[in-house]
């Protein structure tokens, strides 16, 4: 949490003057405590005073079979990032939370082991003695030789800062439930391939039992079986069971739902392809002929071998390694997943919430955003989602934690949330114990089907009791609990704006949160609790009623018993336990603020409240300012800044689409990256994530360097405002230059300014050899081209002053402009060469929110219906014109060239509207009459 | 095509006009890109459709509004060499207009021009066909090679001329009072010259016989048009207007273009545009003034020809027109640059603005920048008003 709340307090007046601020004036506001940590001389921009560790990881550990829990790897997988941090006894407390859930094995009634397809479990807990706090995703694998055939693992995400975890979980959840899957995936198919092997085995097995048995038949003529006979026969016999129940178990796996999993759909071919490589990868299921497989390994079909019928003994032999249970192409995608969750969630809560509001501001802006924005939307499928959701009655859906069912994450921005004082909050487990234990009954009988179909008939079964399995609950807020309807609980978990919740700080005196560890949240599949597990639950709300004065380090699981229906009620209860008032200030005093979740009434109604309460163009206004304030001279700026320059160009390829979409996500890592490094002596060399995201990266780090240079450009030459004029009015910018290098750069850094066309990249060629033609204005607006010396240069230069109405033309190397002229006010705004501003993420960051208001006026001019259709018949069209100008002019306060911009901007405005398939033409090249003007230095 | 014009090259340099061309319209240009080689000839269709043709031997019919490709004709192996519509006759049942596209291949294709369809393909050529002709009055359509056909809509072959010359046909021409004139491109004599295919018009009074000059041979006509008024010519890189009532050049542009002028039109607003072999379009304006004695009249190529005086030389100056009398200046008022190579003829949309076809493949569409403006802001409220986003501020 940054910890400038008077910063946040007045930009947070300054937006909301409409909705007059109700709270005591300024001392209520100013009250802010002293940071806990500052006498150890922490900077309060660290959340990682009171932690062992110097920044978010994640953790992956095992309930091994053998030894217990233990931590398997983390990510990064850099130890100065855990430091002295305990994970053998973290992974402890993690896995401890689970519990097997999945039943395997003979169920009663069946002839054969049955695989239960098992949802995962998700988990919030903290540990304030350690000073951490996790995501905990609990999943089982598949495993031929572990007991029950599962291995549990589990994924945590463990941070110091409690309110990341708890704001973030439905991101986390999201992202972990990707990584699982993934996961997962590749497990069954692993699994799929070892039982393969393994029935191959038995066959052949069979076959030698078989034959030998024949010659023991034929060789033995007496007519009565010896013992060594029986002895094979009996082997043959269980041997022939082996099979049955291992070809039921590949039966099992196989007929796993093919939900549609993003990505790695199972397709039976690739399986067959992908088997050979797990096969390799994979040791043998014996141990015993392990020095025989050795010799097959290089051999791409599998040889089988004889084996003995019995299996060996569970603590002979080694476990396999999680690498080795998973398909290795899967395993890679998990791990790169895993690490770009790692970055995704790295930094401060606050930028991740402000990036977060950004992005839903953003989509707000469907209209206007394409023109400057360098990413879209974050995900197509997400936007699907969202949109899809509000008009749905949320009780329809499974309170799921699949894939499929995964939280979006949601920023809405409620009118309502600044109004509230919010002041507790009750995250629990949605447990309904009275009905647990016929549902206990009928879920594992379920069990072995679809899970999907389980969560189905757990929704019905549940209905009216239980809002979702996996909820964070919100409850009592002020004002809005008499409206808190429990099943929108899920879809309506709104995020606040920072602000808010370092502020609410302050204002708030209740709570019941317990201290230590808190099982905030499960998912479904926690009504598949086994009876010695559920034991569990009663003690550990045993234990939080002896521990009232909140002893710390003590595990506390937190479960309300009540029914949801109680909310208001509940809060009142809640408010006159004076225990738990009193448990509060445990967390009050290591942790500043309390997690702030204000609920809002109704879904779709908060939706309209953001769009209604939060004008676009402010919010990036004052998130400009924040990060301002906010940035932080990055310590090492190191090797890594070389790498964006060459870095190859998007040019109008939609395969970069992705490319640019990443900008965004890793942007923020890359701030908070700064951020987070201050106090902490971190490693310079961050990890480097796989080649996962690679272009995400580079593209953060070019849009810094863009700043820069343009910055730099702006400084160095007078003529920066005219040049820019260009780039803003439509007109094409051709960079002239002899050095390639040079040039690129300068192009790299303009084409911030440059209004997009539509939502694919900019139209931006870096660098041309070739003489110009007409159908080049067309479609780029900035042009970087080489100057030849050669006779074939004067084919160049001769087709550039054909063009030369088309065109504002910068040689770089006499250092010249040639092109219109600029008198307006807005450029000089936007590029100042006197500006404070020093760092090229900040400049970049000023010119994204002056265009964004640049973009409020195209939009407004665009869409005025009287300014652009006569009033009444009669009217004409010089009328009309005059009516316009007199808008740009004096309404929009627009002067001299400033209005050409707003009107190129408005019409690109108009293209992009009406475009019913956005993206598939050029549009056309307008252009003005009017005389250039050759500049010097 | 014709020599350079070598007696009127040295004087007048070319006029320029600067990038300030305040009554210049078009400050929109779309790039339509559909044809593989020189695309030579346009064609309207409709008030929003037209087609272009060119040495590639495709046809591309084109929304001149939006600039989207409509339809392409595949039908011809070799250049097309003519292409021309045959509008329907109101009383006539089929209702589909025709395009006829002649070729290289020495076919002649009759287009359904709302579909792809080949109504009929007549290949009976013993050379190719150079030039089509509508004569809408009388519903036939004749093409001119080697030979002169005359056809009608039914595609019966009416009658035929016998074999003219060796020399190619140029233009041939169907007047107002129902004279057909077959020019020649080289010596500008008339090879042909019939007369009364129907019962002519009463009034006979203003024309008189076009004859020409012998002694043109350094020159060539590439084109010409004609209003009520005056006729327009381009004589190699220069433009002259004759009035047909005064029945002399009233103003000229010597040099107007770098090169040869292949095509002009006149607009309605006494604005003519110029397209030329240096691939710039001029537009002009005809602007009256008072003609001063003392000023030299423009000589060209309007002295040359005889209007009813057969035998006068050509390169003795015209005589002092008569005192007072107004003439007329070509004053350049825009220029409009996109075309790499030659542009090779253009067409002028009243609502829709220019289109001009040239030798670098490609057409590009000059719009009227404000106006389209207007008309995006009029679609988007349409839009806004269908998907029920429009409130109206009361």
């Amino acid at each position: 949490m940054i910890s400038a709340p008077d910063v946040v307090a007045f930009t947070k007046e300054e937006e909301y003057e409409e909705e007059p601020y109700n709270e005591p004036a300024l001392p209520e506001e100013y009250s802010v405590p002293l940071f806990p940590f500052a006498s150890q001389g922490a900077n309060p921009w660290s959340k990682l005073s009171g932690a062992k560790f110097s920044r978010d990881f994640i953790l992956i550990s095992e309930f091994s079979e053998q030894v217990g829990p233990q931590p398997l790897l983390t990510i990064p997988n850099d130890t100065k990032v855990f430091g002295t941090f305990d994970l053998n006894y973290f992974s402890l407390r993690i896995m401890s939370v689970d519990y097997q859930a999945s039943f395997v094995g003979h169920p009663p009634g069946s002839a054969y082991p049955k695989l239960n397809f098992v949802e995962d479990s998700k988990v919030v807990l903290g540990d304030s003695k350690e000073g951490a706090f996790a995501y905990v995703h609990h999943l089982t694998l598949y495993d031929l030789e572990a007991r029950g055939f599962v291995r549990p693992f589990c994924m945590a995400y463990i941070s110091a800062d409690q309110h990341k975890i708890m704001q973030q979980f439905q991101e986390l959840s999201a992202e972990f439930s990707r990584a699982s899957e993934c996961l997962k995936t590749g497990n069954r198919k692993a699994f799929a391939g070892e039982l393969e092997k393994k029935l191959k085995d038995l066959d052949y097995t069979r076959t030698v039992l078989h034959t030998e048995t024949e010659i023991q038949k034929k060789a033995n003529d007496k007519g009565f079986y010896s013992s060594q006979a029986i002895e094979k026969a009996n082997e043959l016999a269980s041997v022939e069971k082996s099979i049955i129940e291992h070809q039921d178990l590949l039966k099992q796996i196989r007929s796993y739902p093919h939900r549609k999993l993003k990505g790695h759909d199972l397709c039976p071919g690739e399986m067959e392809h992908i088997q050979d490589q797990a096969s390799q990868a994979s040791t043998t299921s014996n141990p015993d002929e392990s020095a025989d497989t050795d010799l097959y390994t290089c051999r791409p079909a599998y040889t089988p071998k004889l084996i003995k019928a019995k299996s060996t003994k569970c603590f002979d032999k080694k476990l396999k390694t999680l690498e080795e249970l998973c398909d290795t192409e899967y395993f890679t995608q998990t791990l790169a997943q895993l690490s770009h969750i790692e970055h995704m969630f790295r930094g401060d809560l606050c930028y991740l919430l402000t990036s977060q509001i950004d992005r839903a501001l953003l989509k707000q802006q469907h209209i206007t955003n394409f023109l400057f924005e360098d990413f879209v939307e974050v995900d197509d499928r997400m936007v699907e989602k969202q949109e899809s959701i509000p008009s749905k009655p949320s009780q329809d859906r499974p309170p799921s934690s699949s894939l499929e069912e995964c939280p979006i994450p949601k920023v809405l921005i409620s009118v309502g949330s600044y109004k509230s004082s919010v002041e507790s909050v009750l995250i629990k487990m949605e447990q309904e114990l009275e009905d647990e234990e016929y549902k206990e009954v009928e879920v594992t009988e379920l069990s072995s089907f679809d899970p999907q179909e389980n969560l189905d008939y757990l929704d019905m079964d549940m209905k009216g009791s239980i809002s979702s399995g996996e909820s964070i609950e919100v409850l009592g807020t002020e004002k809005s609990t008499s409206v808190l309807s429990k099943s929108d609980s899920q879809a309506s978990l709104t995020v606040p704006l920072s602000p808010q919740v370092v502020r609410s700080k302050a204002v708030s005196h209740r709570t019941i949160s317990e201290d230590s560890i808190e099982v905030l949240s499960t998912c479904p599949s926690e009504a598949l609790i086994p009876d010695d597990f559920k034991a569990s639950y009663p003690s550990a709300i045993n234990e939080e009623e002896s521990y009232p004065d909140g002893n710390e380090g003590a595990i506390h699981f937190q479960a309300s018993i009540s029914p949801p229906e109680l909310g208001e009620t509940e809060e009142g209860s809640i408010e006159n336990t004076p225990s738990q008032i009193d448990s509060s200030c445990c967390i009050g005093k290591e942790s500043d603020g309390q997690l702030v979740l204000p609920s809002t009434p109704a879904h779709t109604h908060s939706d309209e409240d953001g769009v209604v309460s939060s004008p676009p163009q402010r919010h990036r206004q004052k998130d400009q300012g924040f990060r301002v304030d906010f940035s932080v001279e990055n310590a090492n700026p190191s090797s890594r800044d070389n790498s964006c320059e060459g870095f190859p160009t998007y040019e109008l390829d939609p395969s970069h689409l992705l490319a640019s979409r990443d900008i965004s996500k890793t942007s923020l890592d890359n701030y908070s990256d700064t951020t987070s490094y201050v106090s902490s002596v971190a490693s310079t060399s961050s990890d480097r994530i796989p080649s996962a995201y690679p272009a995400g990266l580079s593209s953060d780090r070019h849009k810094k360097r863009a700043g820069q240079n343009a910055l730099k450009f702006i400084r160095q030459y007078p003529f920066a405002h005219p040049a820019i004029y260009s780039l803003l009015s439509g007109r094409t910018l051709v960079v002239l230059g002899e050095d390639e290098a040079i040039v690129r750069k300068l192009v790299t850094a303009l084409a911030i300014f440059v209004p997009s066309y539509g939502c694919y990249a900019k139209p931006v060629k870096h660098w041309a050899s070739s003489p110009l033609h007409i159908m080049d204005f067309q479609k780029w607006k900035l042009i970087g081209l080489q100057r030849v010396a050669s006779p074939a240069g004067a084919g160049t230069l001769h087709a550039l002053s054909r063009y030369s109405r088309y065109t504002s033309i910068l040689d770089l190397d006499n250092k010249t402009l040639r092109c219109p002229l600029y008198r307006g006010t807005l450029v000089p705004r936007l590029a100042d060469h006197r500006t404070q501003i020093k760092r090229g993420s900040t400049y970049y960051l000023h010119v994204q929110s002056m265009l964004t208001q640049l973009c409020s006026k195209a939009f407004l001019y665009t869409f005025c219906h009287h300014l652009h259709l006569p009033t009444h018949d009669k009217e004409t069209e010089e009328l009309v014109a005059s009516r316009q100008m007199s808008f740009l002019k004096l309404t929009l306060g627009l002067v001299n060239e400033d209005v050409r911009v707003v009107q190129y901007l408005a019409e690109l405005l108009k293209l992009h509207y009406m475009q019913e398939s956005p993206g598939t033409s050029h549009p056309m090249l307008r252009f003005d009459y009017v005389p250039s003007f050759l500049y010097k230095i | 095509g014709g020599r350079e014009p070598q007696g009127l090259a040295e004087k007048s340099p070319l006029q320029t006009i600067g990038e300030e061309q305040t009554q210049n319209p078009y400050t929109e240009l779309l790039v339509l890109k559909a044809h593989h080689d020189i695309v030579r000839f346009l064609v309207q269709l409709d008030d929003y459709r037209f087609a272009s043709a060119g040495d590639d031997g495709i046809v591309v019919v084109w929304n001149a509004q939006t600039g989207e490709k409509l339809l392409e004709l595949n039908g011809h192996t070799q250049k097309i060499t003519a292409i021309i519509t045959f509008p329907s006759l109101e009383s006539c049942e089929e209702k589909n207009q025709l395009i006829l596209t002649a070729s290289a291949d020495r076919t002649v294709i009759v287009w359904d021009g709302d579909t792809t369809r080949q109504v009929q393909r007549i290949s009976c050529f013993q050379s190719t066909v150079k030039c089509l002709t509508v004569l809408q009055r009388l519903d036939v359509w004749l093409s001119g090679g080697n030979d002169l056909c005359v056809w009608n809509r039914k595609l019966d072959l009416l009658c035929k001329t016998s074999h003219l010359s060796d020399t190619d046909l140029s233009f041939v021409t169907g007047s107002h009072i129902g004279e057909l004139i077959i020019w020649d491109a080289l010596d500008w004599t008339m090879q042909a010259y019939e007369r009364n295919f129907w019962d002519p018009s009463p009034q006979l009074d203003t024309q008189q016989e076009i004859k020409l000059c012998q002694k043109s041979n350094d020159i060539s006509i590439h084109h010409f048009t004609c209003d009520e008024e005056n006729v327009f010519a381009a004589v190699g890189r220069g433009l002259y207007v004759y009035s047909l009532q005064m029945k002399r050049v009233i103003a000229c542009q010597k040099t107007a273009h770098d090169s040869n002028v292949l095509h002009i039109a006149r607009l309605p607003n006494r604005q003519l545009i110029s397209c030329s072999e240096d691939g710039s379009v001029r537009i002009w304006e005809l602007r009256e003034k008072q003609q001063l004695a003392a000023e030299p009249v423009p000589t060209g190529f309007f002295n040359m020809w005889g209007f009813g005086r057969v035998n006068k030389q050509a390169s003795q100056p015209v005589k002092k027109q008569q005192e007072n009398a107004t003439s007329c200046s070509l004053e350049l008022i825009g220029d409009l640059i996109g075309h790499s190579s030659s542009v090779e003829m253009f067409l002028y949309f009243e609502d829709h603005g220019l289109v001009t076809c040239s030798a670098d493949h490609l057409i590009i569409l000059w719009k009227n920048g404000e106006r389209e403006s207007g008309l995006r802001s009029l679609r988007l409220f349409q839009k806004l008003e269908e998907n029920g986003d429009l409130y109206l501020a009361v």
